[in-house]
């Protein structure tokens, strides 16, 4: 039985190590939140924030998670949907199928955390989740609005 | 009768040891009498609900992927129902109970732009009927006359006695009535919702996690499914061996489905998926193992010059007028398979016993996914029923196809009373996708001496959707889906005029599943007209923008929005230094659209696209601003797939397996788009797919300009652009 720090619980989790930390919390901890893409880190549909950082959680196996990382998840991001990101993309209904979204948001959140102001060419390199959609010039705007409402 | 997925708390795990599942609580529709019961009381007609709270339910029959469906067709209903907006919600009916009820919401079908353009009429109707009702109900209760009664926001009000009531107080009554024989709808002119840019009702979901889509689904005892099937077009399961898998950790089960697949069931996804990839299957490949994508070119390319052709177009005398030309230009262009590649993979879930089939699924058709259930099932529909889920993405692979949903079935016959949930891997949906076709186009201007176009010959050559998906709307064999934007009329009109013109289509189907693909012929076409019109222009040294408005003369409509993109991106003015510009625009979906892109290359080839001008006249404009929000995803859509865009086949298969070797666009490569909506009323156009038409030629064009250089070939990451 492994344990981890999800949205500040420590959780048992009984799982086979080598599966993935995506489907321990879809699967295990019933957080469908984080969605599942392509299985390969590629689309950014899974990202999750361990330790402050994005990180691609289709990739990780649970064996790399120890309790003393503390996994944030979209669930987690704020208690109600008031987190600046998702205050944002509220205001500017960034969203169309929305599959992707909760990736883009915690991707975006952890870039507010480490730059409060990211540049376009910033956001370029750092934000690299898919939308098949198309949301993208939403989510450039929203990325400025939040970071204009968390200054 | 409706799908409610309600969860009740999912914010936070709370607290230590929280054990897996507990944190999730379902509603679950089961039981057609509650659900009448519950209809006898609260529904005014099928499109309205009203709560005693004076909370509206709007229902919604087509499907809502991402394209603001859901709002449009709701702002519709509250538009002419004069409800309070901020109390509505919205709910799918269960396309059973459509059949139930005499198909009381017509059609389900989510696909060519038509969620809005086709049922707009009748959605009215159903929220001016209600709103005549609930006055009715509270006139009858006043003893005053109904049309001396006024409604708005929800309340209704008699000024003469100075009384007035709400939607919610007069519901039940209002139910009771008999619904008026006709209603007068609004002039679009005088609307207060609708045409106004409103936020969605499906995004705050969208931003917690929320939201279910299918992949999410979990259901009291459920079980989960991962499934290959035979990667060669054609080919069939020939045997597995499951000794290896079955005890694996949670495996319930290997099965075959079907003639061409098998699936490991097992407690959770990730279990079935480990021991689907660890089981040793052996394929049937058949006859398409040696097919690649150089035969198939071959196959097609035979047909640019075959005799034989079926015409798309017509008029005048085109060999008379290539004989006669002063000059020619020639071209052939060829626009490769595409995939659709939707976030969420195909997925469903379904529950079976000998008398009743359930289906949870996204579908872009409700009605053909229960078709497909009952089909499997080998029920009739009345004992099946198909729940829908918001869509993590359609483009049209979840609308005519419900192969997802058909195996779902499958796989639970095998465990009678469980629930069983399908997900394919990324890999199985890049291989078992439904293609946006291969064709390739060979077109021949004939000029006269001043430069004019006297003919335009285009011949395409490939792939029929309709012929491997809906032969029975192929028309004495031809497939007028091929001839989007160069039809004589009609939706997808061609938007020149050419005195002799001759437009027709060599069909050479090669094994590979077509599908409809957001944006349909459409876009192979207007990459083929566009260009090859931009072609013509630089060939005669005529301004591409005068040149095409000498053609359209009987278009106007499609002239204005290219003089507005082409204007609003400052035509004819100099550009920033670097940057070029290039035009295209159609007729797509009912609506006219044009495009102007400013794109810069650099000596090392690379291309920066800066800026895309966007118009579109979709006649009535229901939300500016979710259309706004079509325009840009549709570029997105569009150079995605001009840049990157193309499935190979080798062996029978596609050897795109994920996004690694599938690219599409990232947040890095998207211009500013400028949306202006246009519209000039008096017909309804779709606005989900048209602009993707216009996003490839468009920027094609203006590499021409920047480079010199035509690109007749997709995608363009074949080709480099570096100067020698």
């Amino acid at each position: 039985m492994a344990k981890i720090n999800v949205n500040g619980s420590v959780l048992d989790v009984a799982a086979d190590p080598a599966t993935p930390l995506l489907w321990v919390l879809r699967e295990q901890l019933g957080l469908t939140g984080t969605k599942f893409g392509c299985g390969i880190a590629q689309c950014g549909a899974c990202t999750v924030h361990i330790n402050g950082e994005a990180q691609r959680s289709c990739v990780l196996p649970l064996e790399s998670i120890s309790e003393s990382d503390t996994i944030v998840t979209i669930e987690g991001l704020s208690e109600d949907g008031s987190h600046p990101v998702q205050q944002a993309w509220l205001q500017l209904d960034v969203p169309q199928c929305g599959y992707c979204q909760a990736g883009m948001i915690m991707a975006v959140a952890a870039l507010l955390e480490k730059n409060p102001k990211p540049s376009d060419e910033e956001i370029d390199a750092e934000i690299t989740n898919i939308c098949r959609c198309g949301t993208y010039r939403r989510v450039r705007k929203g990325i400025h609005l939040a970071a204009a409402a968390k200054a | 009768m409706t799908v409610s997925l309600d969860i009740t708390r999912r914010g936070f795990v709370a607290g230590a040891g929280a054990v897996a599942g507990l944190t999730l609580g379902f509603s679950i529709p089961f039981g057609r009498e509650a659900a009448e019961a519950k209809a006898a009381i609260d529904e005014i007609n099928a499109w309205v609900v009203v709560k005693p709270d004076d909370q509206v339910i709007i229902r919604i029959a087509r499907s809502e992927m991402g394209q603001g469906t859901l709002t449009g067709l709701a702002q519709l209903v509250a538009e002419e129902l004069e409800c309070d907006w901020s109390k509505v919600t919205t709910e799918y009916p269960s396309p059973a109970t459509n059949l139930e009820r005499g198909r009381i919401w017509q059609s389900f079908s989510t696909g060519g732009s038509r969620g809005i353009r086709e049922s707009h009429d009748y959605v009215r109707q159903g929220g001016a009927a209600a709103r005549e009702m609930l006055i009715a109900a509270a006139a009858k209760d006043w003893g005053v006359s109904a049309s001396d009664c006024t409604a708005v926001n929800s309340v209704i009000t008699h000024k003469a006695s100075n009384r007035s009531t709400t939607y919610g107080k007069v519901a039940v009554a209002a139910s009771k009535l008999e619904p008026p024989k006709e209603v007068q709808l609004k002039d679009p002119k005088d609307w207060k919702l609708a045409g106004k840019p409103v936020k969605r009702l499906d995004t705050a979901d969208k931003l917690t996690g929320k939201q279910i889509y299918g992949v999410d689904l979990k259901l009291p005892g459920m079980l989960n499914a991962s499934i290959k099937a035979c990667p060669v077009f054609g080919g069939k399961l020939a045997s597995f061996d499951d000794s290896k898998v079955k005890s694996m950790p949670g495996v319930r089960g290997v099965v075959a489905v079907g003639e061409d697949a098998v699936a490991v069931v097992a407690e959770t996804w990730w279990q079935a998926n480990s021991a689907l990839q660890a089981l040793p299957i052996v394929w049937d490949e058949g006859e398409n193992k040696g097919v690649t994508s150089e035969t198939i070119r071959e196959f097609v390319a035979e047909g640019l010059d075959a005799k034989d052709a079926f015409v798309g177009n017509e008029a005048g005398d085109i060999d008379g007028a290539l004989k006669g030309a002063a000059k020619t230009v020639e071209a052939t262009y060829t626009y490769p398979f595409q995939h659709h590649a939707t976030m969420e993979p195909m997925n469903a879930t379904a529950k079976w016993t000998e008398e009743r089939c359930e289906v949870w699924c996204p579908t872009q058709n409700g009605e053909a996914a229960l078709a497909a259930c009952a089909e499997a099932a080998g029920l009739s529909p009345a004992q099946c029923d198909v729940y829908k889920i918001h869509l993590g993405g359609g483009f049209g692979r979840r609308g005519a196809f419900h192969d997802y949903v058909r195996q779902a079935v499958m796989i639970a016959m095998e465990f009678p009373g469980t629930p069983v949930k399908l997900i394919w891997t990324r890999e199985e949906d890049m291989a078992h996708g439904m293609y946006h076709p291969y064709t390739q186009c060979k077109l021949t201007a004939a000029l006269d001496e001043n430069g004019d176009v006297t003919g335009l010959r285009v011949r395409i050559a490939g792939q029929s959707i309709l012929a491997s998906v809906m032969p029975q709307r192929m028309k004495n064999g031809a497939d007028m889906v091929t001839f989007q934007t160069l039809l004589p009329g009609g939706e997808h009109s061609i938007s020149y005029s050419f005195p002799n013109l001759l437009v027709d289509h060599a069909m050479r189907n090669p094994p590979v599943p077509p599908g409809f693909w957001r944006g349909v012929n459409a876009n192979q076409n207007a990459i083929y007209m566009e260009c090859f019109l931009d072609e013509v222009a630089h060939a005669t040294g005529q301004d591409p923008l005068e040149f095409r408005l000498k053609l359209m003369g009987d278009y106007p409509k499609n002239a204005a929005v290219l003089k507005a993109a082409a204007e609003g991106a400052g035509w004819g003015k100099p550009a920033p230094e670097g940057v070029y510009r290039g035009l295209a625009q159609c007729t797509a979906f009912a609506s006219h659209i044009a495009a102007c892109a400013e794109v810069s290359v650099g000596d090392d080839g690379k291309v920066k696209i800066h800026r895309i001008v966007a118009a579109t006249d979709s006649g009535h404009a229901v939300n500016p601003q979710q259309i706004e929000a079509q325009v840009e995803g549709s570029f997105v859509y569009g150079l995605s797939a001009m840049l990157y865009g193309e499935c190979t086949v080798k062996g029978g298969r596609v050897e795109q397996q994920n996004f690694d070797t599938y690219r599409v666009m990232t947040i890095s490569e998207m211009p500013e788009v400028e949306t202006i909506v246009m519209p000039s009323g008096g017909f309804w156009g779709g606005v989900g797919e048209p602009t993707i038409a216009v996003a490839a030629p468009a920027v094609l064009n203006a590499i021409f300009a920047a480079t010199g250089k035509r690109i007749r070939t997709l995608p363009l990451k074949h080709h480099s652009l570096a100067k020698a």
